[in-house]
């Protein structure tokens, strides 16, 4: 399992990943050390990842339609996904971003 | 200890007419309140108006959080009510927060809470100072979701957030099959619940409300009608009934001199209501008539609500015995209103009664016959509608008078509709037809009248081409 997922990845283009979190609540943490994994891992050079606190832009939350904390938005490629929770199931993370390997 | 808590439990108007007399006062100020019925039944714009007269009449900003419509579909909505939320939204009195949630987008990856929502309403608040929180329907939240224990125990979170926060929230969730709501809402709202619930009985359609809990405060049990017209929901409180209104010592016509002459007064007291009762084929509607024109040559304005005959055929009956309400239509003393009693649930004709009551403003008003109405409910309920309406008649100073169908000739006095007006009925008119010697005799006897000497006789009457015609002369 965990030799599949050093495989060489497949992405069609560049990810544009947005992840809202409420301040420094340890679901927030788990899924940001999650992310930054994820990409450092699988994605080098190959994402744009802004992370966003809806404490400090509560605006926000309601223009993109936050509801669950932590979120993850897939802005690009498109079709959009929203992934909410910690990140934890990092095989469903993957396949939700449209992530596959060389086998 | 008593008084402490009175003092603690404070109270809000919960801004739908009627329900403050029925809740004491109003929903209980800064807490959740559920509001819960099967799809249609009214829960939108039960809440809706709670926050929107919340800001018209109170003072008293609010949050409309959406999890069903868009706010342009609200707006039109409301608007056809004559609520603009666009204006009040624009003065920051109110605000609409649509929660969009795309389903197919969503997917769960871990543990999550739901802070998104609770930084939007703490936002939403805020920014214009809320004192009132519309959650529709939050339940819409666990469709589709799989963690509904997560979910659950974050509703929970957020209800007793919001009773922090010191926010009156409504809460609208769908009728679910074994619960009160499909989530069970009900085990975290503990406060008060108000079911609502549309129904089809015989064909017709009513609305009721029912206060299945209300913590702290009494409040009436009942189910209790409610309507929906373009001035939203009102809900009518039969039991609020108050014995204050003024009395009037001015003495009327009934439109018949030698009825007239029955009374010790020489006629009926202006503002009393008169109920005639008799079995079919003894001239109620005759007397109803003569009441009706003898108000019209008063020059006072004059509804007629007739349950039976279409506008055209009374006046067309009517002018066969000499009664002429042409004239009367013309010059717009006379307002016929005619409707079948099965066309609308009760609560419906009582809307248009009272309708018509403000438009016209009539001096006298009669309905003919009142017992039409008792074969589109229980005698209960027009009883209720009854003491309602007499009660607004009364306010306002309006004769009235109705007739009422009896089917045997000596069970008047056991007749449960005729229980139901008879008391409220200030005079009692009853109308016989016996046979005598091959021929049939009409009689009129004054069961009772309050505050009036009255003919303890039977008199007899025939009908003739003017109208009703005494026989017997009157003792007094």
């Amino acid at each position: 399992m965990k030799k599949k997922l050093k495989d060489k990845s497949i992405i069609e283009a560049k990810l544009v990943l947005k992840l809202y979190v409420s301040g420094m609540s340890s679901k927030s943490m788990t899924a940001i050390e999650n992310i930054k994994l994820l990409c450092d891992e699988h994605l080098k050079g190959r994402f744009e990842l802004e992370i966003i606190d809806i404490y400090k832009n509560p605006k926000l939350a309601s223009e993109q339609h936050i509801v669950f904390s932590p979120s993850l938005l897939k802005k690009l490629p498109l079709p959009q996904k929203t992934l909410v929770g910690t990140l934890s199931d990092t095989k469903k993370v993957l396949k939700s971003l449209g992530i596959t390997f060389e086998k | 200890m008593a008084k402490n808590k009175e003092e603690t439990f404070r109270k809000t108007p919960t801004g739908i007419s009627g329900l403050d007399e029925i809740t004491n006062g109003g929903f209980p100020k800064g807490r959740p309140i559920l509001i819960c019925g099967s799809a249609g039944c009214g829960k939108t714009l039960f809440a809706a108006q709670f926050l929107i007269k919340g800001i018209t009449d109170y003072k008293e900003p609010g949050v409309f959080m959406s999890f069903e419509e868009t706010p342009k579909d609200l707006e039109d909505n409301f608007m056809s009510l004559g609520f603009d939320l666009k204006k009040l939204q624009s003065q920051k009195k109110l605000h609409i927060d649509y929660v969009r949630i795309e389903r197919s987008e969503i997917e769960e990856t871990g543990e999550y809470d739901l802070e998104g929502l609770f930084i939007r309403l703490n936002y939403a608040i805020d920014s214009i100072g809320a004192k009132r929180v519309v959650l529709d329907t939050i339940e819409s939240l666990f469709s589709g979701m799989g963690n509904m224990t997560l979910l659950r125990s974050e509703i929970r979170r957020l209800f007793s957030w919001l009773k922090e926060k010191g926010v009156t929230t409504i809460i609208t969730g769908e009728r679910g099959e074994s619960s009160l709501t499909r989530q069970g809402m009900e085990e975290y709202v503990s406060d008060c619940v108000i079911l609502l619930d549309f129904r089809v009985i015989d064909q017709i359609a009513t609305r009721r409300l029912r206060i299945v809990k209300y913590r702290g405060s009494m409040h009436g049990t009942n189910e209790y009608p409610f309507l929906i017209d373009e001035h939203g929901i009102s809900v009518l409180p039969v039991t609020s009934l108050k014995l204050d209104y003024k009395s009037s010592t001015e003495i009327i016509s009934t439109g018949l001199p030698a009825l007239d002459n029955a009374f010790s007064t020489g006629g009926i007291y202006r503002g009393s209501s008169t109920l005639i009762t008799g079995n079919a084929g003894t001239s109620k509607t005759i007397l109803a008539a003569h009441f009706a024109l003898s108000s019209c040559n008063r020059k006072e304005r004059t509804l007629y609500f007739s349950f039976e005959e279409s506008p055209d055929q009374l006046v067309r009956n009517m002018a066969t015995i000499g009664i002429n309400f042409k004239q009367a239509i013309q010059s717009k003393l006379l307002y016929i209103h005619a409707s079948r009693p099965s066309l609308q649930g009760l609560e419906m004709h009582l809307m248009v009664l009272n309708r018509l009551l403000a438009e016209l403003k009539p001096r006298t008003v009669i309905i003919d016959p009142i017992s039409s109405l008792i074969t589109i409910g229980n005698s209960s309920e027009v009883g209720a509608m009854l003491v309602r309406l007499l009660d607004t008649l009364k306010i306002n100073q309006v004769n009235a008078l109705f007739t009422s169908l009896t089917h045997d000739g000596y069970t008047e006095y056991s007749n449960s509709n005729i229980d139901a007006v008879s008391s409220l009925a200030d005079t009692w008119i009853n109308l016989r037809n016996e046979e005598r010697n091959n021929e049939r005799v009409r009689s009129l006897l004054i069961v009772k009248s309050r505050g009036m000497g009255h003919s303890n006789n039977q008199q007899n009457f025939t009908i003739t081409g003017k109208g009703i015609n005494f026989t017997t002369t009157n003792k007094k």
